[in-house]
């Protein structure tokens, strides 16, 4: 394992992050200040905001299926990319067991489908 | 997805709301699930400041996830009490107030006010000024429906045709200024006829403008009918069934576009429309699917219309001998006791005014009916059971001036 | 179990990477850095001035020559506005977001490379115009630009309000759907070039051909899904301005809102930059300019690069200054039964036909038969039915209650007007005085509205 490859993440890392907070510093320091109420209520279209339960409430969000199915793809990419880098030494041994690891997941991806997991409303 | 079930699942959704507790009630509702998994109905205010509304319309959305459970349009914001304004003004006062609550079709504004009052006076207009009324009229509607066909694709996301149809108002308002002196609010129709005649060479400008207008409407068509976006977003969104138009009294192009044949320029002819209808250049644009891309279709077609009117009218009135352009009034004007109702066909739809005269200087009562109004009270019909996203689709379509709503 | 032996295929060698000392290593940072900052500014004022052409306007044009100066005039005036800290937001993660959006974006730059090994200008010391290189750099990529979500999301959650909780939902659900499309979309170019380093790529693509012809499907769905990754018209329905005014960065001004500006400028030419790298050649000369020996060394390299980082902004642009913004449903649709599907299936076209190239063994007939069992598998698939919520029942429409909203209102389609209730005898009605016949019907108004 050959660290050095990763000191310069670092370094772009550190500059970007100090450009970050000196710009988010900058921001409290430049600009003015003068208070007013209504100025600091959350936006809500030039009313009196609605009044929010504390610690935001609990809503109904429809995306916690596409999150789901995200882990579920996204662990199928982890698999492929190194299958996809050594493809061409493991031949069709390689293909015949990537194949039925995308069967698998195209098996799930399928049901989902059919079970209106994709239809979004 | 069909209309019926959409709404029919946002009404069942509201049958098992079930209020937890008293703060519920502040905070929309809970629903299922026990206490623990729960979730409220969010609150979410569009307007009355807000970038899709174009003004200060106010509607209350109580969404589920992104879907709109209930919605509830809250007018006012603007109101300015114009009909009791008009009370208190005499008949030439009058004409600047009313052509002010749609700033987009002032000319057919000012048009309801001065028929009303020349119809109790039973005064004769000349036919000069019948003819560029009808002008002035018909350019005001291409301008109208120009400034809708800008301002809808923003709605939808395409920042581009707006400049499109503005350069295209621009040519009109031109010469709508030339005419009149002002841009949005002409002031231009006085009671028995204009306020002056054209200016010289005006007609042949005016002609050069209409024959601008309509070769370059294509490129706005190319750019907006064509895509497949704006397509999927509109075609079969926001269906307004012919049985809601006639439950809430919704007139214009929105009607037409659900195949309510209703236009009162063939229905109930005034200015020289009739005449236009019998040369057969007076054409009413219906279509029948009723939804947000037949609306749009409906304004586009209305505009060609428009301007083929308009070229009719250049005709004839080359043809017209020189003449007055209004009548002399006294210098106290004053409408025999009665009333009547005066009703044009505005760009927006059907704007009505009820004029009740006690024999007075001023009216004794002017009420207004505006196109607005009633377009935007089916919304609650049109919007439960939608998305968000069709919201501002549906919105959009409606084709309002928050004057005109607010009064 | 004997398992076939597997050795890697030649590793490109990263020996050119990780050997700089600390100030070639900082000044390369620094370079990076200064490039995205002033990239952006100008990319900011390329797109207005494009914009601006397409719809017959000038655009800025005041600010320095061109207006090129336009940008940073505006990043000034930022600066000196009042960073306003909403009274419900969450303090710390409110203050934070903006930080988490932006480093991340600088960060995915230490893999992108932006030429050949060159000598630093009065020194005789040799570096590759590449922060750094891992064998896993696009992962890298993908994995650090993820994190960029998390700025999205959270600075939606802390600001407290309705319009910015919608629009970070909105945009961690379309990042991570499209994020899919993305990788999948990458596995062909993994299986030509044999690595996931980001100069081994750019070095395949010299002694091949560039991947955009033959892996001309995965480029198009890399096309699209870059779009929606980076929340850019017309998938940018985070920032619906009609729906959620401004989306997630709706309470956010200031610095903090200009580094959410930068954030998303830098993605767009970091995603711009990966099209390049994976399917255009990277740094290396188009075909003309290629045919000049020196095109491939010294810094020359730098300009084709951003010439074609250029090229995709310019499309990004276009689209912008062209079409309409998808819905949600549409648009997800696209990713999840487009373009994922057709991922797949061109994966494992491509598989197919590339173990064939490789080790032969089958013949004309047998890849036949595959190809049509395939294609007849595809098509019945065409034919399955999606399964759809059966339609309720419509309920029975109940009585009109005019007043049921608190104020008068028509009746629905399917309801009817109750009949008035008569109470004058009809026979009565012709000789009634006006005045009493008011009188009657009062009251039958009254049991109306009482309905």
């Amino acid at each position: 394992m050959d660290l050095d490859l990763y000191v310069p993440i670092l370094a772009i890392g550190v500059l970007g992050a100090a450009f970050a907070f000196f710009s988010l510093a900058a921001s409290w320091l430049s600009g003015p200040r003068r208070y007013n109420r209504a100025r600091l209520d959350s936006y809500e279209c030039g009313i009196e905001p609605t009044p929010q339960p504390i610690g935001g409430g609990r809503f109904q969000v429809k995306y916690f299926i596409t999150a789901m199915l995200f882990i579920v793809f996204d662990i199928e990419i982890i698999f492929l990319y190194p299958f996809a880098v050594a493809f061409d030494s493991l031949g069709w041994f390689g293909l015949i067991e990537m194949g039925l690891f995308i069967l698998t997941l195209v098996a799930a991806f399928a049901y989902v489908w059919r079970r209106g997991g994709l239809e979004w409303d | 997805m069909s209309e019926t079930p959409a709404t029919e699942r946002a009404a069942d959704l509201r049958a098992v709301t079930v209020g937890i507790g008293d703060g519920a009630a502040g905070f929309g509702h809970e629903r299922g699930g026990g206490v623990d998994l729960a979730t409220q109905d969010m609150v979410l205010n569009i307007g009355p400041q807000h970038p899709a509304t174009h003004g200060v319309l106010r509607l209350r959305l109580t969404l589920d996830g992104e879907r709109i459970v209930t919605c509830e349009p809250i007018v006012g914001y603007m109101h300015r009490g114009v009909e009791k304004l008009f009370e208190v003004r005499d008949y030439r006062q009058i004409i600047v107030l009313a052509n002010r609550h749609d700033w987009l079709s002032a000319f057919g504004n000012e048009l309801g006010v001065v028929m009303a009052v020349e119809r109790m006076l039973g005064m004769e207009v000349p036919v000069r000024a019948i003819w560029i009324r009808t002008l002035l009229a018909e350019l005001n509607r291409v301008l109208n429906h120009l400034m809708f066909m800008g301002s809808y694709p923003i709605e939808l996301g395409a920042i581009t045709p707006i400049f499109y149809a503005f350069r295209e108002r621009e040519t009109i308002q031109q010469v709508m200024e030339e005419v009149s002196g002002g841009r949005m609010h002409y002031m231009f129709n006085r009671v028995g006829g204009l306020k002056e005649d054209l200016p010289a060479g005006w007609l042949g400008r005016t002609s050069a403008a209409v024959a601008a207008v309509r070769s370059r409407l294509p490129q706005i068509e190319d750019l907006v009918f064509g895509n497949e976006i704006f397509r999927a977003r509109t075609v079969g969104v926001g269906v307004l069934s012919p049985e809601l138009i006639h439950a809430y009294g919704v007139s214009g192009p929105i009607a037409r576009a659900s195949g309510v044949d209703l236009d009162l320029r063939r229905d109930d002819p005034y200015l020289a429309y009739q005449e236009l209808l019998d040369d057969g250049v007076l054409r009413i644009v219906t279509r029948s699917a009723g939804d947000c891309f037949a609306r749009f279709d409906v304004l586009l077609e209305q505009v060609k219309v428009s301007l083929d009117v308009a070229d009719a009218c250049l005709t004839r009135l080359h043809e017209l001998p020189q003449g007055p352009v209004n009548v002399r009034l006294p210098k106290i004007l004053k409408a025999p006791e009665g009333s009547t109702y005066a009703w044009t066909e505005n760009p927006l739809g059907i704007n009505g005014y009820y004029l009740v005269s006690r024999g007075e200087k001023t009216p004794w009562r002017l009420k207004l009916r505006t196109a607005s109004f009633n377009n935007i009270s089916v919304l609650p019909q049109l919007l439960e059971g939608r998305v968000v996203a069709d919201m501002v689709a549906i919105l959009g379509s409606m084709f309002f001036v928050v004057g005109d709503v607010d009064k | 179990m004997n398992y076939p032996s597997v050795h890697l295929a030649a590793e490109p060698s990263l020996d050119a990477f990780g050997t700089d000392n600390g100030w070639v290593i900082a000044l390369k940072a620094l370079l990076v850095f200064v490039f995205l900052v002033v990239f952006t500014l100008f990319n900011i004022w390329f797109e207005r001035r494009v914009v601006a052409r397409m719809q017959h306007r000038i655009g800025p044009n005041v600010n320095g020559p061109f207006g090129l100066l336009q940008s940073l005039a505006d990043g000034v005036k930022l600066a000196l506005k009042e960073d306003i800290i909403p009274k419900s937001a969450d303090k710390v993660v409110y203050v934070v977001a903006p930080a988490l959006s932006v480093i991340p974006a600088f960060i995915a730059w230490a893999v992108i490379p932006l030429g050949p090994v060159v000598t630093i200008p009065f020194t005789d010391i040799r570096t590759p115009l590449q922060l750094t290189d891992l064998p896993v750099g696009v992962l890298y990529i993908l994995a650090v630009t993820s994190i960029g979500v998390y700025g999205i999301v959270l600075a939606g959650w802390s600001s407290g309000s309705t319009y910015a909780l919608l629009g970070s939902l909105r945009s961690s659900a379309q990042v991570i759907s499209y994020e899919v499309a993305m990788g999948l979309s990458f596995v062909t170019v993994f299986m030509y070039a044999g690595t996931m380093s980001m100069s081994g790529i750019v070095e395949a693509q010299a002694q091949n051909v560039w991947f955009i012809l033959p892996l001309l499907p995965s480029f198009v769905i890399y096309a699209i899904s870059m779009v929606g990754e980076t929340n850019r018209a017309p998938f940018d329905l985070a920032e619906a301005e009609g729906e959620l005014v401004g989306g997630f960065h709706t309470e956010y001004s200031s610095l903090k809102f200009a580094l959410f500006f930068l954030a998303e400028y830098i993605n767009l030419v970091t995603v711009s930059a990966l099209a390049a790298t994976l399917f255009l050649g990277g740094w290396r000369a188009p075909y003309p300019l290629s045919l000049w020996d020196g095109a491939n060394e010294g810094y020359w390299p730098v300009l084709w690069f951003v010439g074609k980082c250029l090229a995709f902004i310019f499309f990004f642009i276009w689209l912008r200054g062209t079409l309409p913004r998808m819905r949600y449903d549409q648009f997800m649709k696209l990713g999840w039964k487009v373009l994922i599907p057709v991922s797949l299936v061109w994966i494992f076209g491509v598989s197919i036909v590339r173990v064939i190239q490789n080790e032969g063994g089958v013949d004309q007939q047998t890849l036949l038969i595959i190809a049509g069992v395939i294609v007849a598998l595809l098509l019945a698939s065409a034919f399955i039915p999606e399964k759809k919520p059966a339609d309720e029942p419509a309920e029975p429409a109940g009585d009109f209650d005019a007043f049921a909203g608190g104020y008068p209102v028509p009746p629905m389609p399917g309801q009817r007007l109750p009949d008035p209730v008569v109470t004058v005898p009809a026979d009565a009605s012709q000789d009634q005085p006006r005045s009493d016949a008011r009188d009657l019907d009062a009251p039958t108004n009254e049991e109306q509205s009482r309905g």
